[in-house]
């Protein structure tokens, strides 16, 4: 994504597109608030219009993400789901001002940015020399928002909240902000020629280790294996899905960084390979069940999203349907598996976006394609190139997510108390329900709340 | 007096509550429940998650009436409810020792005719 503004006429067509190796680390110095380089032109209404309207897409995608997780939990649990992607907004929003976006956009060592731009300093809004710095860095923000609510999936049902937005918070510092940093911010890399056009590893890859590490730290909920935990409000879930689609045309055609060639295929590619995920996952469903299922077609979907961000921008449209439809099958596999194993990742965070971001990742590298604006050839050395990051953001994230888990399970319980958990963690975090009548409520007089009341009662058998 | 209580499917409950109209039996309380009763579970799959619903959805309909109207609203919930596959539902016919009309302190006999208003 940070390939910023390409130094090409907007009516060239995509055959003529081509980007220098070089130009990308360069001119992301450019549009971060540095020196400009030679030969980078100013942004275009049309490239700011653009990146403000992508921006506000990319937001979107959080809201969906609420409902599509939301519909997923019980009905107990489902304020506390929705707000695990809301409140990372505020959060992480903050974080990513105060430093997360310096440590990943300013020049620095190739492992991590500086200090420069600690709370926007230095964050100008001409757009004379390309995309102007601070609607680089709203446009960088949403990335950080969403790739931290993308964690809550695994940890939904159990989880004390304040201890949820303290982890996002040093999440997205320590673990999100020097990924970005390697892969698009200057970083080794980016140096190494790895391809990521909107995020595979750094969003996608990194959101699904991290949750995978968090959900094993926090372990099971206590009813895991025992009951079934349906999914209450399916009708969310395929709201959710179409949001997150309807978004992602500005998480991956805003990732051009301008309104430009390479934003036009990662747009057209956005809509294409998870029409062919919905497909092949609609196929296995029927295959293994003899029906199409809600659930099936909203995950499948959002799987061919996730599976194409890297390679959007990159790869010509009959890829894009190649990769959708291969990315299908390791993700299906693995949510059966899951479902059976002991391993509680509540919304299969790590099968969506773990998986899809590594196979994304790795088919990029064999189906890049100059001819579509790709500044390599997809090789089996490219291939390679894609492994290693794959690898590094794998690992990284894992020690990282561990580290931050750990240290925050130090200060606080990370887990909710037995009581909340049966109970639900609407009543027992929020003090709040999403479907009541108020049948039973009774008035307070003004001013009379005490916080010490119990939000949840206490029972007798509390199962440990 | 008896109260009828009757679980039927959910599907049928316009039909029985036809069939008790026409029957003159008009005082009804409707109850979404939910049962087993014998009938096949049917499946759903949720991504990984197969389960297996044991309990099926039903409406309990509770119904007070003088004897003479007993046998008229069982035959009215026969004709509505029955469909001749397992799961069309109970019928349970119970005596009850009283019954009052809050609105007017009325009791039992007088606290079951209904009083349908017109205009």
């Amino acid at each position: 994504m940070p390939r910023p503004t390409l130094p090409v006429p907007l009516r060239l067509p995509p055959l003529q597109v081509t980007l220098p190796p070089l130009a990308a680390a360069v001119m992301v110095a450019a549009f971060t608030g540095g020196a400009s380089a030679a030969g980078v032109g100013g942004a275009s209404a049309g490239d700011l219009a653009w990146m403000m309207a992508s921006t506000a897409l990319v937001l979107v995608m959080v809201v969906g993400l609420a409902f599509f997780y939301g519909g997923l939990v019980r009905r107990k649990n489902v304020l506390n789901t929705m707000m695990m992607s809301f409140v990372a907004l505020g959060v992480v929003g903050l974080t990513f001002t105060a430093v997360g976006y310096s440590l990943a956009f300013s020049p620095g060592s190739a492992l991590l940015g500086g200090l420069q731009h600690v709370f926007l300093r230095g964050l100008g809004i001409s757009p004379a020399n390309g995309l102007p710095a601070l609607l680089a860095f709203a446009f960088q923000a949403t990335f950080a928002m969403i790739s931290a609510a993308l964690v809550s999936g695994a940890v939904v049902e159990r989880m004390r909240f304040g201890a949820y937005m303290l982890v996002i918070a040093l999440w997205s510092v320590v673990v999100y902000a020097p990924l970005a940093k390697w892969v698009w911010g200057g970083g080794f890399l980016q140096q190494l020629g790895a391809l990521d056009f909107a995020g595979g590893t750094v969003v996608h890859i990194n959101a699904g280790v991290a949750a995978l590490v968090l959900a094993l730290v926090l372990g099971r909920r206590r009813d895991y294996g025992r009951k079934a935990m349906l999914p209450h409000q399916v009708p969310y879930t395929l709201l959710g899905a179409g949001l997150l689609w309807f978004g992602w045309f500005g998480f991956n055609g805003g990732s051009a960084q301008a309104a430009n060639a390479t934003a036009v295929l990662a747009f057209t590619n956005t809509l294409l390979a998870p029409a062919a995920t919905m497909v092949v996952w609609a196929l296995l469903d029927m295959a293994r069940g003899g029906r199409v299922t809600a659930v099936g077609i909203a995950t499948g979907l959002v799987v061919g999203l996730v599976a194409i961000t890297p390679a959007a921008g990159f790869v010509g449209p009959a890829a894009a349907l190649v990769i959708g439809a291969v990315a299908a099958f390791p993700s299906y596999a693995l949510m059966l598996w899951r479902a059976r194993s002991r391993l509680d990742d509540a919304l299969d965070v790590f099968a969506a976006h773990g998986v899809a971001g590594i196979v994304g990742a790795l088919l990029t590298g064999l189906f890049a394609d100059p001819a579509w604006g790709a500044p390599v050839h997809g090789s089996l050395a490219q291939l390679g190139v894609q492994a290693l990051a794959v690898a590094c953001a794998i690992g990284y994230s894992a020690v990282g997510t561990l580290i931050v888990a750990t240290l925050v399970g130090r200060l606080l319980p990370l887990r909710a108390d037995a009581d909340a958990e049966a109970q639900g963690l609407d009543v027992g975090m929020h003090g709040e329900e999403a479907y009541t009548d108020g049948e039973g409520a009774l008035l307070l007089p003004v001013g009379r709340v005490d916080p010490r009341a119990p939000a949840v009662a206490k029972t007798a058998r509390s199962e440990a | 007096m008896k109260l009828i209580t009757a679980v039927i499917r959910k599907e049928r409950l316009n039909d029985v509550l036809a069939a008790l109209f026409e029957a003159s039996v008009y005082g009804v309380t409707v109850t979404p429940v939910r049962g087993h009763g014998g009938e096949r579970e049917p499946v759903q799959t949720y991504r990984g998650m197969t389960v297996k619903m044991e309990l099926v959805e039903k409406v309990r309909l509770d119904i007070g009436v003088t004897e003479p109207f007993v046998q008229p609203a069982v035959d009215a919930i026969l004709r509505g409810a029955r469909t001749g596959e397992v799961g069309d539902g109970k019928i349970f016919v119970v005596p009850v020792d009283r019954v009052v009309r809050i609105r007017t302190g009325e009791t039992d006999g007088a606290a079951v005719t209904p009083e349908v208003q017109t205009g």
